[in-house]
């Protein structure tokens, strides 16, 4: 579990990029944070990983304070992929980019093999095997990044705007392994201003605004509501705009018919009382 | 500007990463450059821009002209007047201390008497409506703020044409929403011609008026945003295909809505609500 206790965070030029968060965010979660520019996310995602230590209150992750471990330590258990893909690229193959944090946590050489052939192939990245990381393109490194990070089996994955540079057949085989990691009981934080890739993941949703969570529940629930999401300049995802439509109509054949075939109804969805839109 | 079957291939590299290119566009399109990652894209744009053959070596053959001159025997500097590049992160074209200085970097690079570069720097910080920003230093501005900055520094070289690398990509959906209506505006107002690279087609397929989809370096699909994403061959191109068109598509087929062009989800929804009435 990932515990945030009235955090805040504090740049060395005063601004207040976390303003008292409290969240918790189960085992086994797949939490979407949206938002503005500047809203604070990633800043909130890096005390995960204690690569930032809060001003004031805590981070828990497995009831272990990120400000009496180490990044090592913590960094086995939370893997994340950072917006710019070149922070993270320095080896000279994709192979050993994938296989050196394997090494460094003492994989046998075997399980090594096993992992990066795996990462190669669950991100479509088996041709470059033997190039350089500098080769492929912008979406091709984010894909690496996160081949990197599953590699090691973290059990919590952070990505930060995983879809930037990905095609729709991409993003559809990334929504796939979220949905995988979700179901193997990872606990996955996406960080994304990709409002039409998150919707259809069905998840929890929280919604930042200038370092506070202006929002935070089911998708059905928070993605629905328009004045607040633009206010945290967050837009209404397409199916969302065009559902509130149809359910302001009154009800007619024509109408339940189309609600039937556009809606299925999810799980968490149920729990929410308001049909999910796939 | 025209590319006339134009094929490129880098050193060592087994297959030719643009591959019998041709495509003409007019003055002021808006033309959504589509595709798989790894399709050529980022080939094509450097091939627009002179990258290609001017800085990277390679099997070149074919043509591309812009604005009536060919880019392979443009010089760099001349090329840097009439394309345009706005990347993807504004980072990485912002360095000066003000604002206004860095829209004037270009023109400061190319020598441009003081007086004509005052007027072009005041009239790009115009366009983009960052007047109250010119005195501020860009690294204090937010993501959206400094891309807007970067698009007037591209701006006040006057390109007849702008290639944008997925601009909205780090901005939040109102940001990004902002953006693609100004570039709207900039078409309009200035005649400019635009290729956009975006995988976000919900933001883009309001203003665009084109929609070209490569793969594997060959061009597959071009035409009306309505053409190439009513035609189903999209898909298999990795084109996304904005969750309301899909909708549209699917009502289409049972001929509960026209296909004779895109609606927004606010057009849908009234047409199915007239059609109860």
């Amino acid at each position: 579990m990932i515990e945030f206790r009235e955090v805040t965070y504090v740049h060395e030029n005063g601004v207040r990029a976390l303003d008292g968060i409290t969240l918790k965010i189960d085992t086994g979660e797949t939490v979407a944070i949206v938002g503005e520019n500047g809203a604070g996310k990633t800043t909130l995602i890096k005390h995960v990983t204690g690569l930032l230590k809060p001003t004031s209150g805590a981070v828990l992750v497995d009831g272990i304070d990120t400000r009496q471990t180490s990044t090592a330590a913590l960094s086995r258990r939370v893997g994340i992929a950072f917006q710019n893909p070149d922070h993270q690229l320095f080896s000279e193959s994709v192979k050993e980019e994938i296989a050196f944090a394997l090494r460094n946590f003492g994989f046998p050489p075997s399980l090594v093999e096993q992992r990066v052939s795996w990462g190669l192939q669950l991100f479509g990245l088996e041709e470059y095997r033997e190039s350089s990381p500098l080769v492929l393109s912008g979406g091709e490194k984010k894909r690496l990044t996160l081949a990197c990070i599953l590699a090691w089996d973290p059990e919590v994955v952070m990505l930060d705007e995983p879809t930037v540079g990905q095609d729709a057949i991409q993003k559809e085989k990334l929504a796939g392994t979220i949905r995988m990691l979700g179901s193997t009981g990872k606990t996955v934080v996406v960080v994304s201003h990709d409002i039409e890739f998150l919707w259809p993941l069905q998840s929890r949703v929280v919604v930042m605004k200038s370092g506070r969570i202006v929002a935070d529940g089911p998708a059905p629930e928070v993605m629905t509501q328009k004045e607040m999401l633009e206010s945290a300049r967050v837009a209404e995802p397409q199916l969302v705009s065009f559902y509130q439509a149809l359910v302001r109509r009154p009800r007619s054949p024509f109408v339940d018919a189309l609600e039937a075939r556009l809606w299925i109804e999810g799980d968490k969805a149920a729990d929410s009382g308001r049909p999910a839109v796939t | 500007m025209e590319i006339e079957n134009l094929s490129f291939r880098y050193p060592d590299a087994p297959k030719k990463a643009v591959d019998s290119f041709t495509l003409e566009m007019g003055e002021s399109e808006i033309v959504v450059l589509a595709g798989p990652s790894g399709c050529g894209k980022s080939t094509l744009l450097r091939a627009i821009n002179g990258l290609i053959p001017h800085m990277y070596t390679g099997d070149y053959s074919g043509d591309v002209r812009v604005a009536g001159s060919s880019v392979k025997a443009s010089s760099m500097r001349d090329l840097a007047q009439t394309v345009g590049f706005l990347f993807q992160n504004p980072e990485n074209q912002i360095f000066m201390f003000t604002v206004e200085r860095d829209v004037a970097f270009g023109l400061e690079n190319l020598g441009v008497p003081r007086p004509e570069m005052r007027r072009r720097v005041d009239e790009a910080i115009g366009l983009l409506g960052i007047d109250d920003l010119s005195q501020r230093a860009p690294h204090e501005l937010s993501d959206g703020q400094k891309q807007r900055v970067a698009l007037a520094g591209v701006l006040a070289m006057r390109p007849r044409l702008i290639i944008l690398d997925e601009p909205t990509s780090l901005l939040d959906p109102k940001t990004a929403m902002e953006l693609v209506d100004l570039v709207a505006r900039l078409r309009k107002e200035l005649g400019t011609t635009f290729v956009v690279v975006e995988h976000r087609l919900d933001l883009l397929v309001r203003v665009a008026n084109r929609i070209v989809v490569m793969n594997a370096g060959v061009k597959v699909l071009d035409g009306t945003p309505r053409d190439v994403l009513f035609g189903e061959a999209a898909d298999g191109y990795g084109v996304a295909v904005p969750a309301v068109t899909k909708v549209q598509r699917m009502l289409a087929k049972d001929r509960f809505v026209a296909d004779d062009r895109l609606y927004s989800a606010a057009e849908l929804a009234s047409i199915v609500e007239r059609r109860d009435e």
